[in-house]
């Protein structure tokens, strides 16, 4: 039948939001039943009270402006700390000085505390670019890495072809660097993509611009707001999906036609 | 002309080339047969500059000036077979590839992928892809592995017309009997019997 496997496409997607869906409506019954009745929503409200929640908060013109604001904040810091991580690989493969330089820095950046660095950075930068700073910061560790670890295992035959052949810089980078760092850069701005919006978000919270998603968790949490609490982290969340899906589709088109 | 005079090369304590010198025709193709690890392939490195001997110089061809095919295709798996021949064709010939292709008879390929090709088909994209490079002297490692012996034969036939000279490795007696000259090694170290 030539409805069956979109149907069975459909139903197989569905399957595991339909289950997380019940699960969180079974514990909040729970929850409903130990305290009867009295405050259940303080600590884990029905998936239809944040339905609700969530339908009344984007009827507001500032639902929508922290959602544009944050999103921004965060591509932004996604795309310098890209293409810092980039350089910087690309740096500290070419040259030993430059990675016994970089690299310990680097790993400093990744192994610090995101709060530590939130603090320090309101300080340096004023509220307003925290999250743009602090999603770049995440960002340029994973990509480094990503990036230096795809350059170190670009085929030697090909770079040897490469030489051979007369390829110009610029055709090496473009012929056999970039299409073989493509698994790697897919790797990097998927994982990247997801630190930014946890850190730009986090930083959001601690730094409270306006507007922003996080301020707006900052206030929920305050208020005790708790199914405005949920309603905004699933906002969250379903951005971050949706960003990585989009750069998921980038790359697939980029490697469509292969051949493989 | 004169390829390279005394050329000596070790890896490690395996002596691969001693004092080995070489001199070709101007034109034509050389065919180089030799038992396999006899240094064939060191050879054909070092003249194209991607070897370097301990001792010894290339003479009238410069490294710069010779056009390899490895031993293995090294095709870009990234890129069609005409993408191939243009990455290494300077823009003004680009008009080329499309009789290049027909040389080695690849024509109506031109949109095909590495991947889409059988391991003959590859082997001869990677020929056309080295004969499209300007040189003035073409180094072709068993360029017919894997290549059915009628169509490499009328291939061979094709390059005969080639400007500058070509100098093929091969196991394949029936490719030899067709070469221009054949020269008769065996190593290491690399030494020509006859």
């Amino acid at each position: 039948m030539g409805w069956a496997n979109p149907l069975k496409n459909v139903l197989q997607k569905l399957l595991a939001p339909v289950f997380w869906l019940g699960v969180w409506q079974f514990f909040a019954f729970l929850v409903d039943q130990s305290v009867q009745g009295k405050g259940n929503e303080l600590l884990l409200p029905y998936p239809a009270t944040v339905w609700s929640a969530l339908v009344e908060q984007a009827g507001q013109a500032l639902f929508w402006q922290s959602i544009l604001a944050t999103l921004l904040r965060v591509v932004l810091g996604l795309v310098l700390g890209a293409a810092l991580g980039s350089l910087l690989a690309a740096l500290t493969c070419l040259s030993t000085w430059c990675d016994r330089l970089f690299s310990p820095a680097i790993r400093v950046i990744r192994a610090a505390p995101v709060a530590s660095f939130i603090l320090l950075v309101i300080l340096w930068t004023g509220r307003n670019n925290v999250p743009t700073v602090i999603a770049a910061m995440m960002v340029l560790p994973v990509v480094w890495d990503n990036l230096s670890q795809g350059i170190r295992a670009t085929d030697p035959k090909l770079l040897e072809l490469g030489r051979a052949y007369r390829f110009s810089r610029k055709k090496r980078l473009t012929l056999i660097y970039l299409p073989s760092l493509r698994p790697y850069i897919l790797s990097a701005l998927t994982t990247g993509a997801g630190l930014a919006w946890k850190s730009g978000v986090a930083a959001e919270v601690l730094c409270l611009p306006r507007p922003a998603l996080g301020t707006q968790i900052y206030n929920t949490k305050y208020m005790l707001e708790i199914p405005e609490l949920f309603a905004w982290t699933a906002v969250t969340v379903a951005l971050s999906l949706v960003l990585e899906a989009l750069l998921r589709r980038t790359m697939a088109r980029w490697r469509k036609g292969w051949g493989t | 002309m004169t390829l390279c005079e005394h050329l000596s090369l070790s890896f490690g304590e395996k002596v691969v080339l001693e004092d080995f010198s070489l001199s070709i025709p101007d034109r034509g193709i050389i065919a180089l047969q030799g038992p396999s690890g006899c240094g064939k392939t060191t050879l054909l490195r070092i003249l194209a500059g991607l070897e370097h001997p301990q001792a010894g110089t290339l003479r009238d061809i410069s490294p710069q000036q010779t056009a390899l095919l490895f031993q293995d295709d090294r095709l870009l798996p990234w890129r069609t077979a005409r993408q191939q021949l243009t990455d290494v064709l300077p823009r003004s010939r680009w008009d080329e590839a499309p009789k290049l292709l027909e040389l080695v008879e690849l024509s109506g390929e031109d949109h095909t992928y590495p991947a889409q090709l059988s391991g003959g088909m590859g082997r001869r994209l990677a020929l056309a892809r080295c004969l499209a490079l300007e040189a003035k002297l073409y180094l072709l490692d068993e360029p017919f592995a894997g290549v059915d012996l009628p169509r490499a034969l009328r291939i061979l036939e094709r390059l005969k017309a080639w400007e500058a000279p070509i100098l093929l490795v091969s196991h394949e007696p029936d490719l030899l009997s067709n070469a221009d000259l054949v020269l008769s090694l065996d190593g290491p170290p690399l030494h020509v019997i006859s």
